[in-house]
């Protein structure tokens, strides 16, 4: 079935089975390894990108739900000035440690600040409650994602 | 890596569309709505249906409206905008205090009231709150729609009325003035299916207990209600030992099996204590109202 879905600003068009997930389109179809795919059960959160600018589980969607809409993984997220702050806020307090959350971390992350720029912590705790960290213990994921709320696009970010 | 069997897909346009696609599919179609049963269950290959019809487009069957004295939730209504909802928030907090508690920000985006509701998972959240506040649901087919009590809707584990060829379009429950709701879960961890729990609405008029819905879920409640405790409950001051006792019989009717949330008695014990404790704030907040 042809399918035209915008990845990042870019429309692609791909004659897919219908029953392929949305995170295999990314990752296999076009070859953007940024998403990562993890559980198989729709518990971990590794594979969140946005559909329409609103976090969602690639795992649990379908590509062809997805045809004639916008999607935003992790690699959309850099801007012609440079690293969005969220992914600079995971540089600065060292958000990460394997790094498998993270794709997953920064895409519900930067919606979650888009919402609220003056989240507290216990709300970044419960935004970011669907997604499993294996060896951060969560504490700098949670620094990294406050330190990107003070430090909103466009403000002076330290390299 | 699991993936779903070969199927076909469809995109319905409105809600005639979808029946037309339904009809026109078989009784191996069926329709994806937020897609977060039924995609893990093609994934596992428990469900293999032959065609999707997608129904996210219907804006038709989304969000929420007052309509005379009734709320009324479209089918596409996601769990995020049911948390978010000030009509909700306003007539009936359970809902609220329900939605934090179903899986996470994140599947909330995604997962519908419509798709809960048809799921029909023994221990699915929004059926408790259906049950305690009653209500009707609304069942559409080619030859027009008919109404379902709620405590009517679902028969069994994984079975509702919606037959071959049906869709669900809307699920209304009744505004009660001076009602106080309250939900109480018990998860093994942040966003799971409940270990065990309890939902209901309390109107206290004149010193007792004029009207009350009690609903619970996964604790193999009948309709996932209690109706033995809203009977004993109604006409009765909410006094602590009478609220005591109404959730004792509500436990006593629910029939739990041990399995990897928890052993039966502690599910038991969970239907007393979680129904006792939603009806101390339900009555409170009534009494305050
Ligand atoms: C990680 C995770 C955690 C979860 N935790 C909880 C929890 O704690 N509590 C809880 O209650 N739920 C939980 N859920 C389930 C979640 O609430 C689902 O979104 C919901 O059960 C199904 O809604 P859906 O829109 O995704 O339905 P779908 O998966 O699209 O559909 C489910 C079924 O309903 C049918 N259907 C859907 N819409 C209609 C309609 N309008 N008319 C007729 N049939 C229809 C479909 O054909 C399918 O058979 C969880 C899910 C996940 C993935
Ligand atoms: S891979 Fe999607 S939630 Fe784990
Ligand atoms: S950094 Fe390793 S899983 Fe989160």
């Amino acid at each position: 079935m042809d399918v035209t879905i915008n990845v990042n600003g870019t429309d692609y068009i791909r004659d897919i089975e219908p029953r392929m997930l949305l995170v295999h389109f990314i990752r296999e179809e076009l070859g953007l390894r940024g998403t990562h795919w993890g559980c198989d059960t729709s518990n971990c959160g590794t594979c969140v990108v946005w559909v329409d600018d609103e976090p969602v589980k690639s795992c649990t969607m379908l590509a062809v739900m997805a045809d004639g809409h916008r999607v935003k993984t992790v690699e959309g997220l850099e801007g012609p000035d440079g690293l969005d702050p969220i992914q600079q806020g995971f540089i600065e307090c060292h958000g990460l440690q394997c790094g498998f959350c993270t794709p997953g971390m920064m895409m519900t992350g930067r919606w979650l600040i888009d919402k609220n720029p003056d989240i507290s912590e216990e709300e970044i705790r419960e935004g970011i409650s669907g997604q499993i960290c294996r060896c951060t213990g969560y504490k700098n994921i949670v620094e990294a994602i406050r330190w990107a709320a003070e430090h909103p696009k466009g403000s002076e970010v330290t390299a | 890596m699991q993936t779903p069997a070969p199927v076909d897909y469809a995109r319905a346009t409105s809600v005639d569309h979808a029946l037309q696609l339904l009809e026109q599919h078989g009784e191996d179609a069926r329709v994806i709505a937020g897609g977060h049963s039924l995609i893990p269950m093609m994934r596992l290959r428990i469900a293999s249906p032959t065609t999707l019809i997608d129904l996210n487009d219907l804006d038709e069957l989304k969000g929420i409206r007052v309509e005379g004295n009734e709320i009324v939730i479209g089918a596409m209504t996601r769990h995020a905008e049911v948390l978010d909802s000030a009509i909700l928030a306003e007539h009936y907090p359970i809902f609220r205090e329900a939605e934090k508690l179903i899986a996470d920000p994140v599947v909330r985006n995604r997962g519908t009231v419509g798709g809960s509701m048809c799921q029909a998972d023994p221990s699915e959240d929004l059926s408790a709150v259906g049950s305690a506040l009653g209500g009707t649901v609304v069942i559409r087919s080619k030859s027009g729609s008919r109404t379902v009590p709620i405590r009517e809707f679902h028969f069994g584990p994984y079975m509702t009325q919606v037959a071959d060829g049906e869709i669900l379009t809307e699920v209304r429950f009744p505004i009660r003035p001076g009602a106080g709701s309250a939900y109480e879960k018990v998860e093994r961890r942040v966003g799971d299916w409940p270990v065990a729990s309890a939902g209901v609405f309390v109107v206290v008029r004149d010193g007792v207990v004029s009207d009350c819905g009690i609903g619970l879920t996964a604790v193999g409640a009948e309709h996932f209600s209690a109706p033995g405790a809203e009977e004993f409950l109604v006409g009765k001051a909410p006094t602590e030992e009478n609220l005591a006792q109404a959730a004792a019989i509500a436990a006593d009717s629910c029939s739990p099996v041990s399995d990897q949330r928890g052993p039966a008695d502690y599910k038991k014990h969970l239907a007393q204590e979680l129904t006792l404790r939603a009806l101390r704030r339900a009555v409170a907040a009534s009494q305050g109202a």
